[in-house]
């Protein structure tokens, strides 16, 4: 028989007992949509997880810094590498080095001093860090009052909360609780900080004002001395963050941060260019550490050795979402194996329909190999109805388990903002879960359908006619 | 009295040689056919004729290649059906033989079109040239206007005349039928016979008919085998018939 004739027989064969068959078809979607649900939540929440690694900037970030500062953060790469005599300083031509790397997004310097700041009339010391414009995405931001620089030279500053609570003098007494951004944003936005910090200028012999655009590496071309001046800048406060986005520095955290094309631009002057003074001979300014951002966090290990063979150290966290994608591997494959479950359980559903069918069925088969039937023909005919089924059940499947996720998702964001937290979507539903699950369906159906067809084939016509 | 009817000089078409079928039931075995030989002659109308048990239905699905012998052979047109694969077996079931049963054995969930259609499908004959093929069958046993109706929506003279075109759709060489007309009144079977009859005159088709109605077999058939026990007891030609029909050269 033709595979179009058997389909078709088949199809008009389930319709006969149609409460049975669409039972059965129900049962198999159940299982579909199950499989569906379940890896669309594994696949959403992995999703969800690469979404805020990568807006988190920690697992995507390459720390670089010179060996000649003798301080790297690792101590294999000091006894390993090349002497810190020997070593490339990080000047502003290695930084671009870097940013042209492939997989590399950006490589920008780290820019932080500790100076004083005026607000009202008080002087306040902290360290204050550059953020680069692309910062603006960074969860640390998430709940920041206020709003981001508006450009990237703005003299504009963002306030972390515990500098913003010292500056309104509501510092947390121990113990006591916290009071919210949202108050202490409230009578600072807006007002003007002064800044004192001193600037490093060319010697006298080159013009005394520098370009502000210009970059630290053509400020003194040939000379090898500079001048420090004292001078002072005013701030506009835009914003106060919740959160602490220079969390991975430690001790060295900034609680005040200011664009850094800004920082970079007020040249001002650096705890290492002193010590560089001594160590270089142009007296080019150097970087303590560039930051250099990775296309994705599976790039870092490429990026971090081709940076290492330029001889400088680096340090990131890749482990971390090395054992992140692990637990994310092993909670997808439970999540697939609980899904196959019902999908399993389904399959003997088709099994007993089938073998039910079969009995229904048998004189009907011994008609048709009487006429003249091929084992063959009753065979694919069972078989036929077991894929007609899957097909059915497949696609029924992923439409159920699409909408289960969606309810889920819905259900989640609900939650999610009864509890005051941004909507994520944590249900994702990729094309190849689509056409894997209906494809899985069919394969499920089929399997489960060579026993019933098998048995159907085997059948003695002359049995089968006698059977009323 | 065995070689009554084969000396007609047409080709041997089915030949039996110590054919048995026996089946074990628990200890016993029973002899339902036990060591028959016969020839039939291409072109024969043959009645199996036998009380119930007899063997006569036995004999016939062996002959049809429904069932396999435990021993002895049966040759029709020089193949040895037991030496057939399964697949084999299908194929002559499909080709060379149409069946008639006393129950009519049409699918009652499809339509009489589709019933006599079914045999196409196996023989993968091409969609558009099945359904006027189909519907040429049942013209030719006057159901021309009961094609979408579905068996059980007919009468049993009906339903047995669409088995009749279910039969004859591939055109095969045999018509075995078992009691065609068992549960039909003597009327419509007569109506029947007369079909079986044409087939047998205008087709050319070797008809082997179990019954137990002698007056059937000896108004139809050109040649009547008694069966008792699983045994050929009886085998003659049928002298009123053989001569109303004439059969000339087998009609092949």
């Amino acid at each position: 028989m033709k595979t179009y004739d058997m389909a078709e027989l088949a199809a008009r064969n389930l319709r006969e007992s149609v409460l049975r068959n669409s039972l059965t078809t129900v049962g198999i979607s159940v299982g579909v949509a199950s499989l569906v649900a379940m890896l669309s939540l594994g696949i959403g929440l992995q999703q969800l997880a690469g979404r805020r690694l990568q807006k988190s900037g920690l697992f995507d970030t390459v720390v670089v810094t010179s060996r000649r500062d003798l301080r790297g953060f690792n101590r294999d790469q000091e006894e390993n590498g090349p002497a810190p005599a020997d070593s490339p300083a990080l000047t502003e031509d290695a930084r671009q080095k870097i940013a042209q790397l492939p997989n590399v997004l950006e490589a920008y310097p780290d820019i932080r001093f500790i100076t004083e700041l005026r607000y009202e009339d008080k002087p306040y010391l902290t360290m204050m860090a550059g953020l680069p414009f692309s910062a603006k995405h960074n969860d640390a931001f998430d709940g920041m009052q206020g709003s981001f620089f508006s450009s990237e030279t703005a003299p504009e500053v963002i306030l972390q909360k515990s500098f913003a609570a010292q500056l309104l003098g509501k510092t947390p007494k121990a113990g006591g609780d916290e009071p919210s951004v949202t108050e202490l944003a409230k009578p600072l936005l807006g007002k003007q900080l002064t800044m004192r910090y001193a600037e490093r200028t060319a010697t006298p012999t080159d013009a005394a004002d520098t370009p502000p655009v210009s970059s630290p590496g053509d400020n003194n071309p040939s000379g090898t001395a500079y001048s420090v001046v004292s001078r002072s800048i005013t701030l506009k406060i835009v914003g106060v963050c919740d959160l602490d986005p220079d969390s991975m520095r430690g001790q060295a955290r900034a609680r005040i941060f200011l664009p850094l094309k800004l920082a970079q631009n007020l040249h001002v002057m650096q705890p290492s260019d002193l010590r560089d003074t001594t160590n270089m001979a142009n007296g080019t300014p150097a970087y303590m550490t560039v930051e250099v951002h990775v296309k994705s966090p599976t790039q870092v290990q490429a990026v971090e050795d081709a940076i290492k063979k330029m001889g400088f150290n680096t340090f990131s966290i890749v482990d971390a979402t090395r054992s992140l994608r692990q637990f994310f591997a092993v909670l997808d494959l439970f999540l697939g194996i609980f899904g196959s479950l019902a999908l399993a359980v389904a399959s003997i559903g088709i099994i007993n329909t089938l073998v039910m069918a079969i009995l229904e069925r048998r004189r009907e088969i011994g008609i048709m190999k009487a006429i003249g039937a091929s084992d063959g023909d009753v065979k694919g005919l069972f078989f036929a109805e077991a894929g007609v089924m899957g097909v059915f059940g497949g696609f029924v499947g992923v439409a159920l388990g699409w909408t289960i996720g969606r309810v889920i998702n819905l259900g989640t964001n609900v939650y999610l903002k009864r509890q005051h937290f941004p909507p994520e979507q944590i249900w994702f539903v990729p094309w190849w879960l689509v056409m894997g699950a209906i494809v899985f369906s069919i394969v499920v159906s089929l399997l489960s359908g060579l026993y019933p067809a098998s048995r159907a084939a085997r059948l003695d016509p002359v049995q089968a006619l006698r059977y009323e | 009295m065995s070689a009554g009817a084969s000396s007609l000089n047409n080709s041997i078409a089915i030949r039996t040689e110590n054919l048995c079928r026996h089946y074990s039931m628990g200890e016993a075995v029973i002899r339902a056919v036990d060591g028959i030989s016969l020839e039939i002659v291409s072109g024969e109308f043959v009645a199996l004729l036998g009380t119930s048990g007899s063997g006569k239905s036995s004999l016939l699905n062996l002959i049809a290649g429904l069932d396999r012998p435990t021993s002895g052979t049966v040759v029709v047109e020089k193949h040895d059906l037991a030496k057939l694969s399964r697949e084999e077996l299908a194929k002559y079931r499909l080709h060379a033989v149409g069946m008639v049963f006393q129950s009519f054995n049409l699918i009652p969930s499809m339509t009489l079109l589709e019933n006599v259609e079914l045999p196409l499908r196996f023989a993968e004959v091409d969609r558009c040239k099945r359904e006027g093929l189909a519907k040429q069958a049942l013209d030719r046993v006057g159901l021309s206007a009961r094609l979408r109706h579905r068996p059980t929506e007919l009468s049993g003279g009906e339903q047995q005349r669409a088995s009749l075109a279910r039969a004859l759709i591939n055109q095969p060489r045999f018509l075995l039928a078992d009691e065609p007309t068992g549960n039909l009144d003597s009327q419509t079977g007569t109506e029947i016979m007369n079909f079986i009859r044409e087939f047998n005159e205008t087709l050319g088709m070797t008809i082997i008919m179990v019954t137990h109605e002698r007056t059937l077999a000896e108004r139809y058939a050109s040649r009547m085998i008694f069966l008792a026990d699983g045994k050929l007891v009886g085998d003659q030609s049928n002298a009123v018939s053989a001569a109303s029909k004439q059969p000339s050269g087998g009609g092949l």
